[in-house]
């Protein structure tokens, strides 16, 4: 018996390994491209990892399964249809974009396993979007340690803008703190001694959101502060406690910083419990389209039952509104958007994915002819990045790595954002002032695609 | 003698899997890694659940206490790796004996229940306790690879070896478990308590010693996890986890530590390649996000109709000598039936 478990145990140790090494051999396929040095300057060169005189590989990490899917899942969709468009356009240099973007279900742990994948098996020159804040700050040590530029990161975190420590790593979107204190100084001056209460997702996204509007806003207005676990088990139960606990304290406005899930979960509650408050709500978990999709597929109803619900939300945009169809970066995506991913809802996601692939485009040619990983973040930190279809300036220098510094309020309108007032700016700090920023938007470029 | 087999098996074992190491490439050794964490919790579970006869639907609670150990050892005692790694699993257990207490006095879907409560219940505790356990966002965990390897050394491949060395210790330490007094105890325990006790044997303390032994392996699984994944958090150890050791545990074959490593190469391995098979095929990313969620249900199927003992059962059966029929797979839920003939012993 013993002879015989001793060989079973060695058996079963020596089918693991050759188990794994026919797996490792079956995806040899490597492709780790040498760096060459500088060619002439018209030869296109396999400048880095992922690069090839006729491609650019980029990966990324998104929620296509699980709790954020809803509407976040068509984020990288409408992204690679824009460097779609720019292909069929001559793409970046002549090289054409492959933009392989996986799974991770919004959970940490398989956002590590996917990252691992891309950038070691994979060998993508850099991690373009990565979508969640739980989620990317699980790999920014990793990508920082593998020298992996890691652009435009899918979540308004103050955390990603650390040069010294995470020198590769970029958000895009206006960053939480700024969008807090953008929407906290509209809800501090039209609603002047309101009981006001707070709904957040009980991480970096939600607190980050939360000291932005208590910069803005009188702490003895605030009322309560109710923190939402995402990962809660049981979802709408999570939001209906907390909702009746906002309802208990008299709050007259709630400002919410949650996901699309979550902000139609917080007003499905609001309706069981008839309370009607004035609702702000943050730019990632207020779009149209989406909620008005959530509301209904939660609420089994059909028709208008979700667009009366979200009627009046007060909310913030960083793009133009998808209202203005005369916007010229309004009609270029929708373009892109007809004829690449017509099965989307032309929404704010999509719009998102569009807008954020632009910038990258905008950055590569930045980087230059034959650009390495540092040619990439070089062009970043270098400060000045051309305004794109964003309405405020980005911050990229080499002391910041935050994106769009600015946004309008709006407010919801027959599911359209209907913008109020002027775009307003701000920095991160407690004192810094909110001030309208007067400088136009540029228009789209004819062609669709950026100029070097 | 048995303890020096087992000890020469498992250093033919480490040599195979250094070599291994070195050959793959860093996405390689860092799948390695994963399986080893996972290898290691399920081998805890499937002697609890093979071997005692005891069920545990939350042996994720238990990876979540190993983890958030060996996190806020090394952020806040910065003890060396070993010291961790053996706190950790000492923690847990302390963990599982306090919770073995209540097992032994549950049955079938009691048990179940209880346990899976804990795994639901206990990772809420981060937003409880967000000052130490850091909430949602959960802990940072650095690992730094030995200077000594040099600086071109992967660092995937560093964990690899620790979980190799962990998870062959382990090993080792369980297959003598198994092969003792005390594992053929726990036979006895699962095949008929009144039999057992009958016979002089104290049914309870056995019953929470399998708990404490399988609860240590998950505090030493959850450790490496922690360390592979570079951070604890929350998410990591929703129920979700627990069930895929369940599930890892039942398809490799209960009660085998083989089968904890075919469940284990199955959780890490299936859905990284049918990803990769669905992309390459050109599907869409929504329909290809799926396609793993759908083809680990029906391996379930398959495994579960074509090889009811699990996949090490199932090659038992193919290629095995004429061995003894392994364990009925879900003895378990039927605890107080009289063991027949085929039930009497457990698969290796």
């Amino acid at each position: 018996m013993n002879r015989s478990h001793r060989v079973r145990l060695a058996a079963a140790a020596g089918i693991a390994a050759v188990a794994m090494v026919i797996a490792a051999c079956s995806s040899s396929g490597t492709t780790s491209s040498k760096p060459s040095g500088s060619g002439s300057s018209s030869a296109l060169t396999s400048s880095a990892p992922g690069i090839t005189p006729t491609s650019i590989l980029i990966g990324s990490h998104q929620p296509l399964t699980g709790v954020a899917a809803p509407g976040y899942s068509e984020i990288a969709p409408a992204a690679n249809a824009y460097f779609q468009y720019v292909n069929a356009h001559g793409g970046v240099n002549g090289r054409k974009i492959t933009y392989k973007y996986l799974d991770d279900a919004y959970n940490p742990t398989q956002t590590v396993s996917v990252v691992h994948q891309l950038v070691l098996q994979n060998n993508v020159y850099a991690i373009f979007n990565g979508l969640g804040t739980p989620t990317h700050l699980n790999v920014v040590s990793f990508l920082n340690s593998s020298k992996v530029p890691d652009v435009f990161v899918a979540s308004g975190c103050g955390c990603w803008s650390n040069p010294s420590t995470y020198p590769e790593t970029f958000g895009w979107q206006i960053n939480y703190v700024r969008e807090g204190k953008i929407l906290g100084s509209y809800i501090a001056k039209h609603f002047k001694g309101m009981k006001i209460g707070y709904f957040y997702q009980n991480d970096e996204f939600g607190q980050d959101g939360v000291k932005g509007l208590d910069y803005m806003i009188p702490k003895a207005q605030v009322v309560a502060r109710e923190a939402y676990n995402v990962a809660a088990t049981n979802p709408a139960q999570e939001a209906g406690g907390l909702v009746a606990k906002l309802k208990a304290a008299g709050a007259q406005v709630v400002v919410s910083f949650s996901v699309p899930a979550f902000t139609a979960l917080l007003r499905l509650s609001e309706v069981t419990l008839s309370y009607n408050p004035t609702l702000a709500v943050s730019n990632v978990g207020s779009d149209p389209i989406t909620l008005e999709g959530l509301l209904n597929s939660f609420a089994k109803k059909t028709g208008g039952f979700g667009a009366t619900l979200i009627q009046n939300i007060i909310t913030d945009g960083y793009l133009p509104s998808l209202g203005s169809t005369s916007n010229s970066w309004i009609t270029l995506f929708k373009k892109v958007h007809d004829s690449y991913v017509p099965k989307l809802p032309f929404d704010g996601n999509v719009l998102y994915g569009m807008a954020v692939g632009y910038t990258f485009v905008q950055a590569m040619l930045k980087a230059g002819r034959n650009p390495t990983r540092q040619d990439l973040v070089s062009a970043l930190n270098a400060g000045n990045f051309p305004q794109g279809p964003s309405v405020a300036p980005y911050a990229y220098s080499g002391s910041s790595h935050d994106g769009i510094t600015g946004a309008y309020i709006g407010v919801i309108r027959s599911g359209v954002l209907v913008p109020q007032g002027d775009v307003l700016t701000t920095d991160n700090t407690a004192t810094g002032a909110v001030s309208p920023d007067m400088t136009a938007q540029p228009t789209a470029p004819a062609s669709g695609v950026p100029s070097p | 003698m048995t303890l020096l087999r087992h000890l020469a098996a498992a250093v033919v074992a480490a040599l195979l899997l250094l070599l291994l190491s070195v050959k793959l490439d860093a996405f390689r050794d860092y799948q390695l890694a994963q399986v080893t964490y996972y290898a290691i919790a399920v081998a805890g579970l499937t002697i609890l659940i093979g071997l005692s006869g005891q069920l545990s639907v939350g042996h994720g609670a238990f990876m979540f206490i190993g983890a958030y150990t060996t996190a806020l050892l090394l952020l806040h005692a910065h003890w060396p790796l070993e010291a961790v790694l053996a706190a950790s699993a000492v923690i847990a257990a302390v963990a599982g004996g306090v919770v073995g207490v209540a097992a032994a006095r549950l049955r079938g879907p009691y048990l179940a229940g209880a346990t899976l409560l804990l795994a639901v219940a206990l990772p809420s505790i981060t937003s409880r306790w967000q000052g130490v356990l850091g909430g949602d966002q959960g802990l940072g965990v650095a690992v730094n690879t030995p200077s000594v390897l040099g600086a071109t050394f992967p660092p995937t491949r560093w964990l690899a070896w620790v979980g190799c060395a962990c998870a062959l210790i382990t090993f080792v330490l369980l297959a003598n478990l198994r092969h003792s007094r005390i594992g053929r105890s726990w036979r006895a325990v699962r095949d008929d308590e009144v039999a057992a006790s009958l016979s002089g044997l104290n049914v309870a303390r056995l019953q929470v010693l399998a708990f404490v032994v399988s609860s240590a392996c998950a505090g030493l699984g959850g450790a490496m996890l922690a360390i592979v994944n570079a951070s604890a958090t929350p998410g990591t150890f929703a129920l979700t986890l627990s069930i895929q050791l369940l599930t890892a545990a039942i398809l490799g074959g209960l009660g085998s530590l083989a089968g904890a490593v075919w469940g284990s190469l199955v959780l890490v391995y299936l859905p990284t390649y049918i990803t990769n098979v669905a992309t390459s095929h050109g599907l869409s990313s929504s329909v290809g996000a799926n396609i793993p969620i759908v083809v680990y249900g029906a391996v379930l199927i398959l495994v579960m109709l074509l090889f009811p003992n699990g996949i090490q059962g199932g090659l038992r059966r193919l290629f095995g000598p004429a061995a003894p029929a392994a364990a009925a797979p879900f003895s378990v839920l039927r605890r107080r039936v009289p063991a027949t003939d085929n039930q009497k012993e457990g698969t290796s």
